[in-house]
């Protein structure tokens, strides 16, 4: 059989981390990714089912779960994504997403003014805390984003934005480090 | 303007699409008149004062029934309308 090579979302635009001024954007590999939706009245068992495989909890809205390398995302109205792992229990519809996501990590001090130019999203840690994740608008894109450290922001978008996030950030990170240096 | 979004909490418009009056979840009944219809399609009122707007959260895909005035543009209530209205 054929040996085919995978290549992660964002290699062709992001082979390696860049850093300019002070951030820098790495890829995330997510791994394997189910998406999650309890039906009606589901989400107790659901959380059930998902603490006994996973040790997470169904997130609540804007909230993300987490237990080692796996983590649940709060990615809508009554939807998660559970990353990390493979759950898929019943009292819910899931679809296995692994590959159909792009995630990139921006980092550094900066990070949060190169993220006040693509998105509408109040990012002042008493609106959007450590280990909150929100649906958003990045540039033009809806995304995911998690803000994992203090100065850290997880984005995902669709594996086919990949390109374009690349190239949003990365300007944005030019502009910010342009302005810093004047 | 802010924008409460039911699931997500208090967001920028640019978040949100605008989708018109709300009058468009009143479909008439399957053997309404031809003056039904038009109404329903084409007839909108221009409140001063309180108006029943439709938006579409973008990100995370919610319709929201957004309760507001056209005088003050405070907004004043928004509910998902996938849930039967109170
Ligand atoms: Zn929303």
């Amino acid at each position: 059989m054929a040996e085919l090579i995978a290549r992660t979302p964002a290699h062709a635009d992001l082979p390696q981390p860049v850093e300019i001024g002070r951030t820098r954007i790495a890829e995330v590999v997510l791994g394997p990714v189910t998406w999650i939706a309890p039906f009606d009245g589901q989400e107790k068992a659901v959380t059930a089912a998902l603490r006994a495989a996973a040790g997470v909890a169904f997130p609540k809205p804007g909230q993300v779960t987490r237990k080692g390398s796996v983590r649940a995302l709060s990615v809508g109205p009554g939807q998660a994504l559970l990353i990390g792992a493979t759950v898929t229990p019943d009292g819910a519809a899931t679809t296995d997403q692994s590959a159909a996501w792009c995630a990139l990590s921006l980092s550094g001090e900066d990070a949060c003014a190169v993220l006040a130019r693509l998105t509408p999203l109040d990012l002042r840690p008493s609106a959007f805390a450590l280990h909150r994740t929100a649906r958003t608008m990045v540039g033009h894109m809806t995304a995911s984003l998690t803000r994992t450290s203090e100065n850290t922001y997880e984005i995902i978008v669709f594996r086919s934005m990949a390109h374009t996030l690349v190239h949003d950030l990365t300007r944005a990170m030019r502009h910010v480090a342009v302005r810093a240096a004047l | 303007m802010r924008l409460t979004c039911p699931h997500c909490g208090e967001r920028d418009l640019r978040e949100f699409a605008a989708r018109g009056s709300a009058v468009v979840l009143s479909r008439p009944s399957a053997g309404a008149s031809a003056e039904e219809w038009a109404d329903y399609l084409h007839i909108r009122d221009n409140p001063a004062g309180e108006a029943r707007d439709l938006f579409y959260h973008t990100p995370c895909g919610l319709w929201i029934e957004v309760t507001r005035s056209t005088i003050t543009h405070a907004v004043i209530a928004a509910r998902p309308v996938r849930e039967a209205k109170p």
